[in-house]
């Protein structure tokens, strides 16, 4: 009944955070399947993120994505060549524990998954250069997800334990902190009509490396749905500060295709 | 590109602004909101339309006397939204039982009814009023 979108890093869900949905719009019998591609241009940097996600049965999603960080004319600025890409590919698992976010709209209990990205990032020489312990990382989440009929809303929380930094583009752990971090992320979306949805996210990140302080990412979002199959995302996103360059924020565009 | 972030930013808020207008008369039912008896009656007959021309689940009714769901559907629907009507069919476990039906079939009627909804200019938000009320008839209906 509600397709998703893709989040940040290849997840069904809505930008920032997974969702405790299965991708796509198969059903215990069934696969579905989608394709996306998001943008993200902030301040100084670039943010392309690209992957593919299967769901299998209702019950397990699998999922890629490769991101770029494009550091542009502050390559330079931060040492590096102009137009320097940081990078990572990320596989992610996710299975459905219990619940149907839209099924049980006479309960309170929402559906619940738990999940893991496997997050490779490129250049291991410069992330430890940057005071990063490691270049790949998983982070392990839970999610929970309601869908609200009748208030026409879409809520949805996530604990997520990482060691990510900036996401795994800069690493994983650092100088100030090598430990596991609990990170919560949340997700509101209010259906405005069967095409249109709006809403926002909010997600929190761990603070590792000495060099540069990390913030919480936020985004609000409008999302149409011409058709079951195509969908296209706008957003005014807010990074925080990234890399000593001052609070990156600006706009979001991505498309997903999908069954 | 400020000036898309203001673009952006003003379409959020009148979104949200006519969000916040969708409200109704308390005394209004659901029942109401979906056009009284003949609302949900053309809702169902327009339900039923789309349905039977639906290579999805059009088979599910071949040997079903579709006139009796029609009208047990009207009078399901009309009970559980206020309506001034009781129910007099079988439960949705013993109606169902047999048919083998999957989410598929479920999403694919669901589907039926909000374009008969849309047909009748019922409000998304009611739609989905309604849709909120038979969502949990999946756990009788689909057994397969
Ligand atoms: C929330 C969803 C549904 C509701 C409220 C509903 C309601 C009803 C009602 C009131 C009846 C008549 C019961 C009686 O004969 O006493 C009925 C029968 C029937 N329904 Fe549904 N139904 C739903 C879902 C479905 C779906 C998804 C399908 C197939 C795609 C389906 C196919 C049928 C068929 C074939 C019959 C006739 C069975 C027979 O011949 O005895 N229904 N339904």
């Amino acid at each position: 009944m509600t397709g998703g979108v893709t989040q940040v890093e290849g997840a069904g869900g809505a930008g920032l955070t997974p969702w405790a949905t299965i991708t796509g719009y198969g059903t215990e019998n069934s696969y579905g399947a989608n394709v996306f591609y998001t943008e993200a241009q902030t301040r100084n940097f670039t943010l392309r993120s690209t992957g593919a996600a299967v769901g299998i049965k209702n019950r397990l999603e699998l999922s890629y994505a490769h991101q770029e960080f494009d550091t542009g004319d502050t390559g330079p600025v931060l040492g590096l060549r102009q137009g320097y890409k940081f990078k990572q590919d990320i596989i992610g698992a996710k299975l459905r524990i219990t619940g149907d976010a839209v099924y049980d709209q006479d309960s309170w209990v929402p559906q619940i998954a738990v999940g893991a990205q496997y997050k490779k990032a490129s250049d291991e020489g410069l992330l430890t250069a940057l005071g990063a312990k490691d270049d790949d990382g998983i982070d392990i989440y839970a999610s929970a997800t309601k869908v609200m009929l009748d208030k026409n809303l879409i809520v949805g929380a996530t604990l997520r334990g990482t060691k990510a930094n900036q996401l795994g583009l800069l690493g994983f752990g650092g100088d100030a902190n090598d430990d596991y971090q609990i990170e919560f992320e949340g997700s509101v979306a209010y259906m405005v009509s069967r095409k249109v949805v709006i809403g926002a996210d909010y997600r929190t990140k761990p603070n590792n490396l000495s060099f540069a302080e990390e913030q919480d990412a936020k985004a609000a979002y409008i999302a149409y749905f011409p058709n079951k199959h195509v969908s296209f995302t706008a957003a005014y996103a807010d990074l925080g500060d990234v890399a000593l360059q001052g609070k990156q924020d600006g706009l979001y565009g991505s498309i997903q295709l999908g069954f | 590109m400020i000036n898309l972030q203001k673009i952006i930013l003003s379409a959020f808020m009148g979104l949200s602004l006519t969000a916040c207008q969708t409200t109704y008369n308390p005394s209004e039912t659901l029942y109401d909101r979906l056009g009284g008896d003949s609302g949900v009656t053309a809702i169902v007959s327009g339900t039923l339309d789309y349905t039977l021309k639906d290579d999805r689940i059009a088979h599910t009714f071949e040997n079903s006397n579709v006139e009796r769901v029609e009208t047990l559907l009207i009078e399901q629907i009309c009970d559980l939204t206020g309506g001034p009507c009781e129910y007099s069919g079988q439960t949705m476990e013993r109606s169902h039982r047999g048919l083998e039906l999957t989410s598929l079939h479920f999403n694919a009627l669901v589907e039926n009814m909000q374009k008969a909804m849309n047909d009748n200019d019922v409000d998304f938000s009611s739609q989905n009023d309604l849709l909120a009320i038979l969502a949990p008839m999946h756990r009788d209906v689909v057994t397969k």
